[in-house]
């Protein structure tokens, strides 16, 4: 008798240990793929930058420190693509933001590169891209307060460590104006 | 599975009463082409259901160099919600409406008319395609499809049936049959005349708890509920109705595109929650 309770106890317990653990893999795999769709568009970022340098470039003649500071923010940003810890890669990509302002800041001075079909498709698809951007952190800093949440809570907690599950980092951009609707005017 | 249950169980009843107006003790003959019927316009509408409720609204899928401010939208509200970016379709048509569908978020669409993109502002644009979107992700739109197809197939049932009533009028058989006869006629009729209005009833039920969970959900997604607020307040003030859409797909769209709701019956008959009770909700959300 005691030996069929103590087995029923222990078959519950194994269990609950297995939905845990597939529970805990399921997220992670989320914040994994969540992260996949940033990587995406921040590449597509990189990829737009050197077109957007060559296009200005040959209106602003005179402007060579800003495209200098431009073009080692962006392979700044590439370097760290390819390895560093998602907050890392924020900084890294914060700098390249602020860098990408003053190359646009600089075109504000040249009508002539304001009316070039090129410039006006580069700075729609680069909106379009950090407007993806910032949807892309916002799913997955969503999937990751999930997981890190489930993480912490009783009783994952006692098994998470065993298991070698270690808390994700959230994807931060230090920009207060993100939220509102980028204006693309010509 | 409940609803298709739901809608079988309709059809049968119907089925069986019509068969035995026709031919007495045919009514459990009639059954199994009933349920033939009816798992035959489930399949259907869960392979196919999105191509022809888009074909039958005449829309048209974009090419991937048009409209490019609709696809990035489109495609960063996605991002949002971690789905897969839908085929983005157009209707040529000059009043603002916008509707989604498809079997789950692999295989879904997303269709505007030619109104909203003319009519409404960027942000109002986002807030209606986060609304759509949100359909999507709540897997909404597998239940509108099945639902718009099937209330379809019954309406269609009950139309046919209602037909051959009036070619036997005043037939030979009507005399031989006596008082039983007259009273499955009577049921018949009753249930002809019933089901496509339970039918719609059941419709319109799903279909408005899932405009204000989309509602939500859609301004979650863009943190932003003024722009959703302001596109509804665009297309309630638009009175010209959508020549495309008609009573089995209204309930798909953002906003009733029918625009006729007959006082009488009161909010019975809606397919959307009020306007200004759903502006009033997003207002709240501030």
């Amino acid at each position: 008798m005691e030996i069929i309770v103590v087995l029923v106890i222990l078959g519950v317990l194994a269990l609950l240990f297995i939905a845990t653990y597939n529970r805990l893999v399921t997220l992670r795999q989320r914040v994994k793929e969540a992260w996949a769709d940033i990587d995406v568009q921040l590449k597509r970022r990189h990829d737009l930058i050197p077109n957007l340098v060559e296009t200005v470039k040959g209106y602003a003649t005179h402007e060579s420190t800003v495209f200098q500071k431009v073009t080692e923010a962006r392979a700044a940003a590439v370097a760290a693509g390819a390895s560093a810890t998602p907050e890392q890669r924020a900084q890294a990509e914060n700098m390249l933001t602020g860098a990408l302002r003053s190359v646009f800041a600089v075109a504000e001075n040249y009508p002539q590169l304001q009316a070039v079909q090129e410039f006006k498709d580069l700075s729609e698809n680069l909106t379009a891209t950090e407007d993806k951007i910032s949807f892309a952190r916002r799913f997955y800093n969503g999937n990751v307060r999930d997981y890190n949440t489930s993480l912490q809570t009783f009783p994952t907690n006692i098994f998470a460590g065993m298991f070698g599950f270690g808390p994700e980092q959230y994807f931060e951009l230090a920009d207060a104006t993100e939220r509102e609707t980028p204006q693309v005017k010509f | 599975m409940l609803l298709i249950a739901a809608f079988t169980a309709l059809v049968a009843v119907l089925a069986y009463f019509v068969g035995e107006y026709f031919a007495p003790g045919g009514g459990i003959a009639a059954l199994p082409f009933a349920f033939a019927i009816s798992t035959g316009g489930a399949l259907v509408s869960y392979f196919a259901g999105d191509k022809l409720i888009l074909a039958q609204s005449q829309a048209r899928e974009l090419g991937p160099s048009e409209e490019p401010q609709l696809r990035n939208i489109v495609e960063a509200l996605a991002l949002g919600l971690g789905i897969p970016t839908p085929k983005i379709y157009v209707i040529e048509d000059s009043a603002p409406n916008a509707f989604a569908t498809g079997r789950d978020p692999q295989h879904a669409s997303i269709a505007v008319t030619r109104g909203l993109l003319d009519k409404l502002d960027r942000t109002e644009l986002e807030g209606v395609i986060a609304h759509e979107l949100s359909h999507v992700g709540n897997r909404d739109i597998r239940v509108m499809v099945l639902v718009t197809v099937l209330v379809g197939t019954v309406a269609l049932l009950a139309d046919w049936m209602w037909r051959s009533f009036f070619w036997t009028q005043g037939g030979r058989r009507d005399r031989d049959r006596g008082g039983a006869g007259a009273i499955i006629a009577v049921i018949a009729i009753a249930l002809a005349v019933l089901t496509p209005i339970i039918a719609t009833l059941i419709q319109l039920a799903v279909s408005r708890q899932r405009e204000y969970l989309a509602d939500a959900s859609g301004a979650l997604l863009t943190r932003y509920p003024p722009g959703l607020a302001s596109a509804l307040r665009k297309i309630a003030a638009d009175k010209e109705p959508l020549e495309v859409a008609n009573k089995a797909t209204a309930s798909l769209y953002i906003a009733n595109p029918l625009k006729d709701a007959p006082a009488f019956f009161d909010h019975l008959f809606d397919t959307h929650p009020p306007i200004e009770e759903r502006i009033k909700r997003l207002e709240a959300m501030d």
